[in-house]
């Protein structure tokens, strides 16, 4: 039996659950965001070699490794050395990702939320965050008119309400890859919708057209301190974005394409998300999609996503 | 009276599973219990169970079979009264002669590391969807070895109902245990006009 | 040969734009601080990112993109008064369609700006070509986009371009090129706003977008505001240049404008029927424009003057009084731009964003850096239909050909209609 199968990822040293992470940061920590920040942009902006490249898609396996360089390169730069480990791994053939949340156990405790930005190396500031948690009636069902997503308690869950985590639905029939104007957006054959990022050419339409609110936009250039990096890089994952493109949920597809589940799945303290592959009749995923009674956001638009929403009890 | 069982909560988790004198913030170190009597091979990976220090063994203290009597205990106050169903008692789960272990109803012994087992005497269609993951939570690989927590991972056995969780190390592994405490949540996101 | 031709049509445009009245140059200089205003705030924004705007995941298009399509309208209605000028057999025929599609090609300058600067990566902008790289067509309405503003962009300086070089060199133009190339473009007008539509109809999540009645509204709210801003350009054309537009022709242009301003009307009355009869949960973002929603009201008042301003205009227009008097028409001019300005610019990117997917009000207002680089687009687009309207009248009234000194009383200066 080996340590790393026991994955979870809940154990920080660093950043206190409840305080809120710019709470952390220390001028002189600011300062050296606000520097690298501006070096990255300065990079960014004479960053020919990204800028002219062919599509992800046509490249050649040899533009493949020298574009895992490259990413490597470009993030010791900013950030300095560390144990990168970039990859660009392709899908297991036999595999479709499925999700499934059970809404009767989420607590709305947004450790998900937190997990995510931590594994993915979103924007602490300007904030980026893939998981939005609503926090709904119980009178009222899923409403998401007169949902909140800025609910502040002592303690969670509230007296009358229940949570729905809302990320990328990673659709069949996805609204966001339909409308890119340039292809910058696809889905994998294992279902994962990725981006491209440096192909993206930030018009938005994709967050225009995602029913989930699942993309996120680089309004400015991620700010992350190089302590805060997790060096365990996807080219077409987590990789830390250029500004100015659109970003989202890859169910963190530098673990799971390695066989681990998503930071979010070991992350939840009620074990209220799942994970697993579609296409095996023996997966937790298709337990829950045969045996529980299951629901899909915003089913009328038929999207017909590979995130499900269910009720255990 | 919220506040009556509140305290009373708190102390039913003091005594058995989890929690130790002080610093209760602090991932504890948490003694597992060595080498179990039978070594055949767990169905489940599972964490140890997340006893508090000093607490496990119990042949720690109970060295001779006790009083099976069902009564009221003039001792471990931390989980007197039980509130795990009307009419439970100790030696309902915990085995009088082998006080390290549980027993099922058969009279069968299970280690406290496949409570499970026990629980799911009971808690049947739990258990079910506890085995297949869709109960509780699994850690690991997707395609292949899992950690299974472990129910008393985030219920007290004597004080079932869910209130909420902590990280613990136990023996260097990550896991968790249940507190008391409900849960607070993560700061709220920033709004877009708070995004400057 | 024919270089050399081109060349020295080239050193007439030249010499045409640089020579003009106190007016002209003082109307330059407005338009150069403009974009120099425009250029400080597309700096700062590239610098800093989009950050620089009031856009956030929440309402990802906003003010560019209301102007953008806005502009669009323009671009498309300008040349739909070809129409009427051949169906009512005006006699400056080639003055009303080179006027127009040089106000087309203005307005085409602009909506591609705004596109520019509304992209957060531009760098990356030459994805979308054909055979370099990857344009997703059909698939992407922005790709449709692309093509035929960029196509209506080509056909509309051609044109323009054939029929001033030709009278240049003192020939009468190629009715086998201008024809058919006037008569696709009336077609591709309609094309690109519709196409420009479905952008946003064709965005099943946003339920204010996704309704059938869209793109009809677009064509009707573009048949109103583009004419309005022709009409009032030919009338200081034909103060400032002598430009030969009759009464009469103004009038039709008028009395056509106040029949798109009654589709106009009816569609948005169909259209607030259903919301609001049917009251379902889709109706929320119509309630915020009008009513709004959970104490949000930024957008109340702009909904409630566009449609007081629609509805004002076209009780002037339709009433031949009001239409036939030179300030009613253009006080009814000024009431139908700014009406169809408010829609398109607000009334129709910001509550199809409002709420937002998951339900949650942003309320946006553009940032100084949003109004200067919006400013600099329009200062480049007035800049653009200045010169070309300073080179194209002495052109077209036959005062400036090949080998001519430059006519001296042919400044068109920027004076207010009055």
């Amino acid at each position: 039996m080996s340590d790393d199968s026991r994955s979870l990822p809940v154990v920080q040293d660093e950043g206190i659950p409840g305080e809120p992470p710019e709470a952390a940061v220390s001028r002189r920590a600011f300062l050296q965001t606000v520097a690298g920040a501006g070096a990255a942009a300065a990079l960014a902006a004479c960053d020919v070699e990204s800028s002219l490249r062919r599509h992800f898609k046509e490249l050649s396996k040899e533009e493949v490794e020298r574009l895992i360089q490259k990413v490597q390169r470009d993030h010791e730069a900013r950030f300095g050395k560390k144990d990168w480990k970039v990859t660009a791994r392709a899908p297991m053939p036999g595999v479709e990702f499925g999700y499934g949340l059970d809404l009767s156990r989420c607590i709305g405790c947004r450790r998900c939320v937190y997990a995510c930005v931590r594994e993915n190396n979103q924007s602490r500031d300007p904030q980026v965050q893939w998981i939005k948690v609503l926090e709904m009636d119980k009178v009222r069902g899923v409403d998401v008119i007169e949902s909140d997503a800025y609910y502040e308690a002592d303690a969670v869950p509230r007296p009358g309400k229940f949570y729905m985590p809302v990320q990328c639905h990673q659709c069949r029939h996805p609204p966001c890859t339909k409308v890119c104007p340039v292809k910058a957006t696809w889905t994998e054959p294992d279902g994962i919708t990725v981006v491209d990022y440096d192909w993206c050419i930030g018009c938005r339409c994709c967050m225009a057209a995602c029913p989930y609110g699942a993309r996120r936009f680089n309004w400015a250039t991620p700010g992350i301190r190089a302590e805060e990096v997790n060096p365990h890089l996807a080219v077409l994952g987590n990789r830390v974005r250029p500004k100015g493109v659109v970003e989202k949920c890859t169910f963190c597809i530098q673990r799971t394409r390695e066989g681990r589940y998503p930071a979010c799945v070991e992350i939840c303290p009620v074990g209220a998300r799942k994970f697993g592959n579609l296409l095996d009749p023996k997966s937790e995923i298709r337990y829950v999609m045969e045996n529980k009674r299951v629901f899909i956001f915003k089913e009328e638009l038929a999207t017909r996503p590979r995130f499900y929403y269910f009720y255990a009890t | 009276m919220a506040m009556y069982w509140r305290g009373r909560l708190a102390a039913a988790a003091v005594a058995t599973l989890c929690t130790w004198p002080v610093a209760a913030a602090e991932p504890a170190r948490v003694s597992q219990p060595k080498a179990q009597p039978e070594a055949e091979k767990k169905e489940f990976d599972t964490p140890a169970p997340p006893f508090a220090l000093g607490l496990f063994p119990c042949t720690g203290c109970h060295t001779e079979p006790g009083n099976p009597q069902k009564r009221d205990l003039g001792f471990h106050d931390e989980v007197q009264p039980l509130r795990h169903g009307p009419n439970r008692w100790c030696l309902d789960c915990h085995d009088l002669k082998n006080r390290d272990m549980l027993h099922l109803t058969n009279g069968e012994l299970v280690p406290f590391g496949e409570s499970y087992r026990l629980c799911g005497q009971c808690h049947g269609d739990k258990y079910r969807d506890w085995r297949v993951g869709v109960h509780g939570k699994r850690i690991g690989y997707w395609n292949g070895k899992k950690t299974y927590f472990l129910c008393v991972n985030c219920h007290n056995p004597h004080a079932p109902r869910f209130t909420g969780v902590e990280t613990v190390m136990v023996d260097g592994v990550p896991a968790q245990r249940p507190i008391p405490e409900a849960t607070r949540p993560e700061p709220r996101p920033r709004r877009p006009q708070e995004i400057r | 040969m024919h270089a050399n031709r081109i060349a020295v049509f080239l050193r007439g445009c030249a010499r045409l734009v640089s020579r003009g009245g106190r007016w002209y140059f003082a109307w330059l200089a407005l338009l150069a601080l403009m974009i120099v205003t425009g250029i400080a705030g597309y700096a700062r924004q590239a610098t800093h990112g989009l950050i620089a705007t009031n856009m956030r995941d929440q309402v990802s298009w906003a003010f560019y993109i209301g102007n953008f399509t806005f502009l669009v309208g323009v671009a498309a209605a300008a040349v739909l008064l070809v129409v009427p000028a051949y169906v009512y057999a005006w006699k400056p025929i080639k003055e009303v369609v080179v006027l127009g599609e040089m106000l087309a090609v203005s307005a085409l300058v602009m909506c591609l700006l705004f596109i520019l600067v509304d992209t957060g990566s531009p760098q990356n902008m030459w994805h979308i070509f054909p055979l370099i790289a990857t344009p997703n067509f059909p698939s992407s309405l922005l790709v449709w986009d692309a093509i035929v503003l960029n196509g209506y962009l080509i056909i509309n300086v051609t044109v323009v371009a054939h029929i001033l070089y030709k009278l240049f060199n003192g020939k009468a133009y190629d009715k086998r090129v201008v024809v058919p190339l006037v008569l696709l473009s009336i077609p591709w007008a309609v094309g690109i706003h519709t196409v420009t539509a479905f952008l946003y109809n064709g965005m099943a999540s946003r339920p204010y977008w996704n309704a059938s009645i869209l793109a009809p509204r677009f064509l009707a709210s573009a048949f109103c505001s583009g004419p309005a801003i022709l009409l009032v350009l030919f009338q200081i054309l034909r103060k400032t240049t002598g430009f030969p537009i009759s009464d009469e022709a103004i009038s039709k242009i008028a009395e056509i404008m106040s029949y798109a301003m009654f589709v106009n009307l009816f569609l948005l009355g169909a259209e607030v029927f259903k919301e609001f009869y049917s009251a379902t949960e889709h109706s929320v973002y119509t309630r915020y424009l009008f009513f709004g929603l959970h104490g949000h009201h930024a957008i109340v008042a702009f909904a409630w003057i566009a449609v007081a301003c629609s509805f004002l205009a076209f009780l002037l227009f339709v009433v031949p009084a009001t239409r036939r008097n030179i300030y009613t028409l253009n006080l009814g001019c000024a009431l139908i731009f700014a009406g169809v300005y408010i829609e398109k610019g607000i009334g129709l990117v910001i509550p199809g964003m409002t709420p937002d997917t998951l339900g949650e009000i942003y309320e946006y207002t553009p940032t100084a850096t949003e109004w200067m680089v919006a400013a600099g687009v329009f200062g480049v687009g007035f800049l653009v239909y200045t010169l070309l309207v300073k080179i194209a009248v002495p052109i077209l009234d036959g005062r400036f050909q090949a080998g001519m000194d430059v006519p001296l009383e042919v400044a068109p200066e920027a004076k207010p209609a009055h």
